[in-house]
């Protein structure tokens, strides 16, 4: 195989992802991509040129040994495809379905220069989920998350020894991507890790955030138990900052601590009208919908609105997200209003188009100026039409509202999807640690040493809300960094 | 998991539990609470910490039936566990010493006054306690509250018990005895007991009133206050989901600003707080919820579930 020419393989068309019919998937929350069967992973394997130097490796934020996996699938040997990939990334049927593929690996591989790139993140899904697949046979125990706090915070105290035997406790705040990553890793390495998660699930954005459609919470807690069977604990229920601090942590005989709670502060846009009922942040709406069920309320106790006509403000993966889930909800007309044109859209392309399909009705170049209520519920938008001036720092053109364009649009449920921003929760509760003017914890991005001792950050409270990749990054970075600082005792 | 050691009916309605959570309990402060969530597919909900023993490792937590989550609550027994726990969550009160304090509770508002009169009478204030409920069988804590209080004054919405009428009545009539008579009023209060052991150290001033108890009583005392100029605290009991400021349910409206409940409050002044705004944003879900309560009380009829009490 690997001895075909490369002409030849240019001319094999990128293998279609299998997907859920859009008229039917907006009636249920199942998984839109159905993933490749064997013969389409053994066909797109195929494509790949098995270059001399391979760009797309360049292109993953982890590294990921893309030209070898990629070989091994063709030579069908999926297991030996898995282990190459877990060398770098253990979370992988997570990043082969939510990677923006097409910024990073995809965007470097050198057949995406004339034709279509292969699609790593479709075969790298694909070896992930073949061993999922089997392991699910098997019925796996998820109900073993330690959410009990009888334990307190874990052994007392340890030796002043330089050995990582008798000095191997780190904790790990929040069990998000960065958070489990530098978990697992560390684990790896010998470490005793306990993650400290403030809901009462594992798992971050992962579980709260990005729905059931487009992440099945299964992927996520197979993910999250192989994290657990390296030796990693997870406690639950716990918010640093509240049962205990930093200091506490590290006194009681922690000898390191990564911080990686997340970009979990929602931001609204001040406009007036914003706090009536029926006017979500995408926050809420998505954490009713996935972590607490909601889609399935009665059956689950908690409830959410079904709006008839939903107005998604914002154009990120976040909008996207929260769009397709009001469709799903049942609503006959969901508006995505974004201020500026398709083309400056921060979401994936590929979901972008999932929502055209599935009918999500885009009001571009419009921003909301006011939320317009009856009887204390929303009753109308008001927006204001926007044109694209010259681009702003971003490299985007910038919009400027257009004077008396305002119009109105009846809904009665509004979602807020315009970004989030760093919870100070547990950061201001460390006056030693030092911020940027954002919130944003200031770490050294290759290191994630912060201005404290013995404490690291890093994912989407260091860089703001970034991408699932880049936190994992993060959290292996933090790792390697975590382990030198506790053998060589340097900061 | 976190077991129930201790449960105990106070009212009809009303249960106080005592819950093992020993990091929760070392934490805890007057004014902070928790959320729960007691099954599987069930929703996460706040309570007040109204009592903690940080050596025996307890919290005590009162819940009044009113949905199916505190009915749910409600048919655990001691040695049953809690699945989820998570605290202690919000601002602890403001306890200072201010002189003589108003502590005004309705219903099972009185459960959370109880722990910040407590901390208040530590500083030396001197606490007069308005409890209020619909009948009698609904005061909750009345022999709790006399032993912290220096006065104390029942309410009840039938006259079943005490003074006639709503606590917010009361404490209008408290004010104005007090404002245009002066300390000295040996006649009033007939519908209350003195304690007379302690001195006397309030010399006519209320220098700081804390009410908690439904919206719209804690709306009423802040109306009541509000011409005197008396500084009112009250706790909001916002709709919440994560309690630490990541979804932003609990928000609510306090001197024109936005806050979030859940990590700016649950305490703001009252004489601040839009009212009518959280009054609307509590019944956001009310046909959701009655949804929910019908089909289990179906359930419960059915013998599917365990019988409510
Ligand atoms: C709706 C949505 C869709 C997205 N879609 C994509 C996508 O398609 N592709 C992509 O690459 N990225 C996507 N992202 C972004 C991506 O999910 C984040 O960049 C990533 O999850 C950041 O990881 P993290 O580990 O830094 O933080 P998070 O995933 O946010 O995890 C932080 C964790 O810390 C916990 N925590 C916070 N404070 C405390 C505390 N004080 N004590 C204990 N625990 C605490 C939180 O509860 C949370 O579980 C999306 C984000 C959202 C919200
Ligand atoms: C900070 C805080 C402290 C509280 N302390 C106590 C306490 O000590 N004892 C006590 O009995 N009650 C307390 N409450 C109120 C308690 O949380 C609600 O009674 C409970 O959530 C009702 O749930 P349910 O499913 O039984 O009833 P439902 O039928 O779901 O709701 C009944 C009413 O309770 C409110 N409510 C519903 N869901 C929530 C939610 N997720 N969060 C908050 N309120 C909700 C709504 O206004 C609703 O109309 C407190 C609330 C807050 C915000
Ligand atoms: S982890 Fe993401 S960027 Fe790296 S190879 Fe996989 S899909 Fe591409
Ligand atoms: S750049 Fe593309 S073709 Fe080359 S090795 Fe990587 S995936 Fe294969
Ligand atoms: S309950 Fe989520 S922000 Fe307060």
């Amino acid at each position: 195989m690997a001895g075909n020419k490369s002409s030849d393989k240019k001319k094999i068309p990128r293998t279609k992802m299998p997907e859920q019919d859009p008229k039917e998937r907006i009636k249920n929350f199942d998984e839109v991509a159905l993933g490749y069967r064997e013969e389409d992973a053994l066909k797109e394997s195929l494509r790949c040129l098995q270059c001399k130097k391979p760009r797309c490796i360049e292109g993953c934020p982890v590294g990921i040994d893309i030209k070898s996996f990629i070989r091994l699938i063709s030579e069908r040997k999926f297991d030996e495809a898995l282990e190459k990939i877990r060398e770098k990334n253990s979370l992988p049927a997570i990043c082969g379905r939510v990677c923006p593929q097409e910024d990073q690996c995809e965007k470097e591989c050198i057949l995406g220069i004339k034709d279509e790139p292969v699609a790593i993140g479709r075969l790298e899904r694909f070896v992930a989920d073949r061993k999922l697949d089997r392991d699910f046979g098997s019925e796996p125990n998820f109900e073993s998350n330690s959410n009990s706090e009888s334990s307190g915070l874990g052994k007392e105290g340890s030796g002043k020894g330089s050995s990582i035997d008798s000095l191997s406790r780190v904790a790990v705040i929040g069990s998000g991507p960065a958070g489990l990553t530098c978990a697992g890793e560390l684990a790896r390495m010998g470490y005793k890790v306990t993650i400290f998660e403030a809901l009462h699930k594992p798992g971050g954005v992962l579980v709260y955030g990005i729905p059931e459609f487009r992440l099945p919470k299964r992927i996520v807690e197979k993910e999250i138990e192989f994290v657990k069977s390296l030796g990693v604990e997870i406690k639950v229920n716990m918010v640093v900052g509240k049962i205990f601090t930093i200091d506490d942590l590290l006194n009681s005989g922690y000898r390191s601590v990564f911080i990686a709670t997340g970009a979990g502060l929602p931001y609204f846009m001040n406009i007036p009208g914003e706090n009536l009922n029926g006017v979500y942040s995408a926050n809420e709406y998505l954490t009713r919908s996935n972590l607490m069920k909601a889609y399935l309320f009665p059956e689950w106790d908690t409830p959410i609105k079904k709006g008839k006509r939903v107005a998604v403000i914002g154009g990120g993966n976040v909008a996207m997200d929260s769009a397709r889930t009001a469709k799903r909800l049942g609503a006959e007309h969901v508006y995505l209003i974004y201020r500026r044109s398709e083309k400056e859209m921060p979401a994936r392309i590929e979901e972008v188009g999932h929502a055209k399909e599935e009918g999500i009705e885009f009001v571009l170049l419009a921003n909301p100026v006011e939320i317009i209520g009856k009887d204390g519920w929303v009753d109308k938008i008001r927006c204001i039409k926007m044109e694209l001036g010259e681009p702003d720092e971003s490299g985007r053109r910038r919009p400027i509202p257009v004077k008396g364009s305002e119009f109105d649009i009846d809904v009665d449920v509004v979602v807020v999807a315009i970004g989030q921003g760093p919870n100070p929760l547990l950061t201001s509760t460390v006056p030693d640690l030092k911020l940027k003017k954002s919130g944003n914890i200031e770490a050294d991005l290759e290191t994630c040493k912060t201005s404290k001792k013995g404490v690291f950050a890093g994912g989407d409270i260091v860089t703001g809300a970034a991408t699932v990749i880049l936190a994992m990054g993060a959290g292996k970075k933090a790792a390697r960094a975590i382990d030198e600082y506790i053998r060589t005792g340097v900061w | 998991m976190y077991r129930i050691v201790k449960k105990e009916k106070l009212a009809n309605d009303v249960v106080r539990f005592d819950v093992k959570a020993p990091l929760v309990s070392r934490r805890a402060k007057a004014g902070q609470f928790v959320i729960i969530r007691v099954s599987e597919k069930g929703e996460r909900i706040p309570l007040t910490i109204s009592d903690y023993n940080t050596s025996e490792g307890i919290i005590s937590l009162v819940a009044m039936r009113v949905g199916k989550t505190t009915a749910l609550l409600s048919t655990l027994n001691e040695g049953d566990e809690i699945i989820d726990l998570v605290g202690p969550l919000g601002k602890e009160s403001e306890i200072g010493k201010f002189g003589t304090v108003v502590c005004v509770g309705g219903g099972v508002g009185i459960a959370p006054v109880m722990p910040i009169a407590k901390e208040l009478k530590k500083k030396e204030n001197y606490i007069i306690s308005i409890l209020g409920a619909r009948d009698k069988d609904h005061l909750i804590l009345v022999p709790e509250m006399e032993k912290i209080s220096d006065e104390l004054y029942l309410c009840s919405d039938d006259g079943s018990i005490g003074f006639h009428g709503f606590v917010s009545d009361f404490l209008k009539e408290l004010l104005e005895e007090k404002v245009l008579e002066g300390r000295e009023k040996s006649n009033f209060a007939s519908s209350g007991t003195k304690n007379e052991n302690i001195n006397n150290i309030n010399n006519g001033n209320i220098n700081r009133v804390i009410a908690i108890g439904p919206a719209p009583m804690m709306y009423a005392v802040s109306k009541v206050t509000r011409p005197y100029g008396i500084k009112t605290i009250v706790s909001l009991n916002s709709i919440m989901v994560d309690g630490t400021g990541m979804c932003g349910t609990c928000r609510v409206e306090v001197g024109g600003k936005t806050r979030f409940v859940c990590v700016d409050g649950p305490e703001f002044d009252g004489h601040e707080v839009d009212f009518d705004l959280l009054l609307a944003r509590q019944k956001a879900y009310h046909q959701e919820e009655r949804l929910s309560m019908e089909l289990y009380e179906e359930k419960c009829r059915c013998g599917q579930e365990k019988a409510l009490w």
